[in-house]
């Protein structure tokens, strides 16, 4: 920190809050916000449920939802949902591990061993067969608890890098 | 079973009152009163006079094979009534006890689940369940010793407890797992029946003992029970007098007769009991403070009951439980009658007792019964079974062993009888000034001295109605043991018991008058300090290692675990052989095209000087990889790794846009070709051992069967995630569970950094 070039040396930084003055534009802004992340999202819901069956999975669907907070994140704003910015990526991180180990012991209940999985099928009007893995509860809670993983990491190494880092006792 | 209803009873108000009803601890207290004779009646109309003692089996994880079991046999209807009974009295004194005390909600909610676990472990009828239920009154007990929180001395002394007893429950647990082992069952008909023997037997008994001489504070672990009288009076004389350290006892008498046959056995038992025994009653003469020598006798009682419990004589057994209840009735008037003194006139100094006389004439009585109870003074019932524990030891045909427990025992007996005449002298003589007003309310006097008074007339009838008594304690004796029939009479005639009992009483009698009231008091005890001592250092010594192997240097953690690792599969492969130079290039050139440009970007990353780069060549590493997976047939880890690399080459660059451009010179306590030496070595060793793994399996894949199942077992055509989330769930339930936890770390690192900036800008502004 003692380094004389170090503040002027620092790449993108200046006192600017944001990051991303370079990215940072009205269409740009309107393309992730209005569509890449709703399509993102989808595509992430869409993954996570295919996993059981075709490549993806609540790892993948989790990492896919954690990009779409990263663009959310380099257009300028804090990640948010529908407006509202999380405040507490932790409890999701606690309900993902609740849900998946809820997953793992509910067997145990049942008279069965853990983590064994269940299928229901069920027949939906106009859907036809529809069939339903109690695995993808655990799924599920892989895939919140990457979500939160990735907002954790975003928000403690993103918004509050200035202090983190501290540029300002150094200027 | 319906006391098992009254045992969730009492769980479900214990925790109502102590987190629902803080306000209204009275109800709570109520309820729970309520509940005890709900009990008391369940296990008498259930238990006593049938012929087959009931049982019940509580399904919890059967398919780990872990049911609960019990059994309420005639040992378990005494040992229930005892704790149910006992509950009753000393709810109802406790009400009066903590008049006024803030604490009294936690009390209730507390005491009320140690009473449910306490009846659990003596309904238990095998191991595993005693265990679980065992463990409940350690926590319980932790909780109450340490009732008044603001005290760093209670504190301490409940962390003691806990660590004591929680180690013996550990002991427990391993017994339980050897058992089930070895001889496939740990209920305790079936080890009766079994009688096991073998190496992994006695190693399962040396577990057994220690956890119940830790409960039953046994030498050398007698130390913990004293430094309990911390917590309140009603506690001390429910869980330690009465109950909780009788868990030890009981668990001996379920398990005596299975593993009672072994010499091993019974020295262990005999010698930990004496030397106990020994110890307590010497250290009971010398105590300033009632509680305390009533502590240390208790510690004496309970080696005693160690001899008569676990020497594997029927008779002894009889004589043993016998004793139980004898001591469960004395030593729970003695403790409340100290209590209601100290509550009284907030003294209990042995040498100050005497002022209680003219104050509560009633309650001084009731204690010198108990006392005399306590000594074996006929016509009382202490006297009773301490007779037929004399007779049981001199009719016991066990040799040498029995003769060194006769001497122990009549050893214990002086002493006990001599702390015994030193109360009762404390009790009876002049006082020294007459003591002050009373502070209780009339109703509060009367709830305080009423299970005194109690327990003092049963001491009395039960000895004089001896004879019945007996005959009342056969079947619990014969659930322990189908030989261990006796009886008991007030009046055995003279024989040599009684001559030996007589010598006993002058000679105690003669000790405890003559031994000063006001003791030279010790600190705390050469147990305590050892605990102590052994617990310091093992937290130095922890702090120690970690401070020498944890350095807090990135680079040499990297190196270790580079060098550890190298030189693990090197030595493989030097044993193995190298795997044929044909393997490395058996695949498409594609390929190998894309593996040398990813060896590239990887040298590539570590030479550039700008970190920025470096995490973009970085970046590029992981994409080549992904490139792999996908021409190898793996689209599940190709997406994953995809998804992974662009998200930490975006958290990296968050990161690096406020660190200096430039990488900082390597510091230079290793020079740079030992550190591309360490690099080489394990960019070399590991693919050629990934690939000798692969050329040396012999057993089939798992694979193959994964595949088969997929679909049937686990619904799902993707085997691969099928393995994530189903075959092999437990290894993803632990890699989100490390997932969950960096994130934590990555945050709080975060905010210590954060805080520490903020702390030091302050400083500077000043």
């Amino acid at each position: 920190m003692t380094s004389p070039e170090h503040p002027k040396d620092v790449s993108n930084s200046g006192g600017a809050r944001n990051p991303s003055d370079i990215v940072r534009s009205a269409i740009f802004d309107e393309l992730v916000d209005r569509w890449l992340s709703k399509v993102a999202v989808l595509v992430a819901i869409y993954v996570t449920f295919r996993g059981h069956n075709a490549p993806g999975g609540g790892f993948a669907g989790g990492l896919i939802v954690g990009g779409v907070f990263v663009l959310q994140y380099l257009t300028g704003r804090e990640p948010h949902v529908r407006f509202r910015t999380i405040l507490h990526p932790t409890r999701l991180l606690g309900f993902g591990l609740l849900l998946a180990l809820g997953t793992t012991v509910t067997p145990l209940f049942v008279g069965a061993t853990p983590l064994e999985s269940h299928i229901w099928k069920l027949d939906v009007p106009l859907i036809g067969e529809v069939k339903i893995v109690s695995s993808m509860f655990f799924d599920l809670g892989v895939f919140f608890v990457v979500v939160a993983v990735v907002l954790m990491i975003l928000l403690s190494l993103g918004t509050r890098q200035s202090t983190v880092f501290g540029d300002e006792d150094i200027a | 079973m319906a006391l098992l209803v009254a045992v969730l009873g009492l769980f479900l108000v214990g925790v109502a009152t102590a987190v629902g009803l803080r306000r209204r601890p009275l109800v709570g207290a109520f309820a729970g009163l309520a509940v005890f004779l709900a009990g008391v009646a369940a296990t008498v109309v259930e238990g006593v006079g049938v012929d087959e003692a009931p049982t019940a089996t509580v399904k919890w994880l059967s398919a780990l094979g872990l049911d609960l079991h019990f059994s309420l046999d005639g040992f378990g209807v005494l040992m229930s009534l005892i704790v149910l009974v006992l509950g009753f009295a000393v709810l109802t004194y406790a009400i009066a006890y903590f008049e006024h005390d803030e604490t009294f909600a936690r009390f209730v909610g507390v005491f009320l689940a140690f009473a449910g676990s306490m009846t659990g472990v003596v309904i238990a009828s095998d191991l595993f369940t005693m265990f679980v239920f065992w463990e409940l009154t350690s926590i319980c007990s932790f909780l109450l010793i340490g009732l008044n929180d603001k005290s760093e001395s209670a504190r301490q002394a409940a962390v003691r407890a806990l660590l004591t007893t929680g180690a013996g429950g550990l002991c427990l647990l391993g017994a339980v797992a050897l058992l089930q082992v070895d001889v496939g069952t740990t209920r305790f008909t079936d080890l009766v029946a079994l009688q096991p023997t073998g190496t992994l037997v006695d190693a399962a008994i040396v577990l057994i003992l220690l956890g119940a001489f830790t409960k039953s504070a046994q030498f050398p672990f007698h130390f913990w029970l004293p430094g309990a009288m911390a917590a309140p009076t009603p506690v001390s004389a429910y869980l330690h007098s009465a109950t909780m350290v009788k868990a030890g006892i009981v668990l001996l008498a379920r398990t005596s007769p299975a593993f009672g046959e072994s010499a091993f056995w019974q020295w262990w038992v005999v010698i930990a009991g004496c030397v106990t025994m020994l110890i307590g009653g010497w250290r009971a003469l010398r105590q300033n403070d009632a509680k305390l020598l009533l502590a240390h006798s208790t510690v004496s009682q309970l080696g005693l009951l160690t001899v008569l419990v676990g020497i594997g004589s029927p008779l002894a057994l009889y004589a043993g439980v016998a004793h139980l209840l004898a001591h469960a009735v004395f030593k729970v008037g003695l403790f409340l009658g100290v209590g209601v003194v100290d509550h009284e006139l907030e003294t209990r100094e042995v040498s100050r007792l005497a002022e209680a006389r003219t104050r509560l004439p009633l309650v001084t009585a009731s204690l010198v019964v108990a006392t005399l109870s306590m000594a074996g003074i006929i016509p009382f019932f202490g006297f009773v079974t301490k007779e037929k524990a004399l007779v049981a030891l001199l009719e016991a045909d066990l040799g040498n062993v029995a003769t060194i427990a006769l001497v122990g025992v009549v050893a214990g007996s002086v002493l006990s009888v001599a702390y015994s005449a030193r109360l009762l002298r404390a009790l009876v003589r002049r006082p020294l000034k007459v003591a002050a007003e009373h502070h209780t309310s009339r109703v509060g006097a009367i709830l305080l001295a009423r299970p005194v008074v109690e327990a003092a007339g049963f001491s009395l009838a039960f000895g004089l109605f001896a004879s019945f008594v007996g005959k009342v304690l056969v079947a619990p004796a014969l659930s322990l043991d189908a030989d261990a029939k006796g009886k008991l009479v007030l009046w055995p005639g003279i024989d040599d018991a009684l001559l030996i009992s007589a010598v006993v009483i002058i000679v105690g009698s003669f000790i405890g008058w003559r031994a000063p009231l006001t003791a030279t008091r010790t600190g705390g005890t050469r147990g305590e300090r050892t605990f102590d001592r052994i617990y310091d250092s093992t937290l130095g010594f922890a702090k120690r290692i970690t401070a020498a192997t944890q350095t807090g240097s990135l680079p040499m953690y990297v190196a270790v675990t580079a060098v550890v690792a190298t030189a693990a599969m090197l030595s493989g492969l030097l044993l193995d052989g190298f795997p044929s130079a044909a393997s490395f290039v058996d695949d498409s050139p594609m390929t190998v095209l894309v593996a040398l440009l990813v060896a590239v970007f990887a040298v590539a990353t570590v030479v550039v000087p700008l970190r920025f780069t470096a995490a973009l060549l970085l970046g590029g590493v992981g994409y080549g990889i992904a490139v792999l997976f996908v021409m190898r047939g793996a689209p599940d880890l190709a997406l994953t790794q995809l998804l992974v690399e662009t998200l930490t080459i975006v958290i990296f660059l968050l990161a690096l846009r406020v660190m200096p451009r430039r990488f900082a010179p390597a510091s230079q306590w290793v020079p740079k070709w030992a550190r591309a030496a360490v690099a080489a070595a394990i960019g070399v060793v590991v693919p050629c051992f990934a690939l000798l793994v692969r050329e040396s399996r012999e057993a089939p894949s798992v694979a193959a069967d994964y595949l088969t199942r997929s679909v049937d077992e686990a619904g799902g055509a993707n085997v691969v995630n099928v393995i994530l989330v189903d075959f092999r769930g437990f290894d993803t339930m632990g890699e989100i569970t490390v997932l969950a936890i960096a994130a934590l770390g990555v945050v709080n690192l975060v905010r210590v950094a954060e805080r520490q900036r903020r702390a030091k800008s302050a400083g500077s502004a000043k």
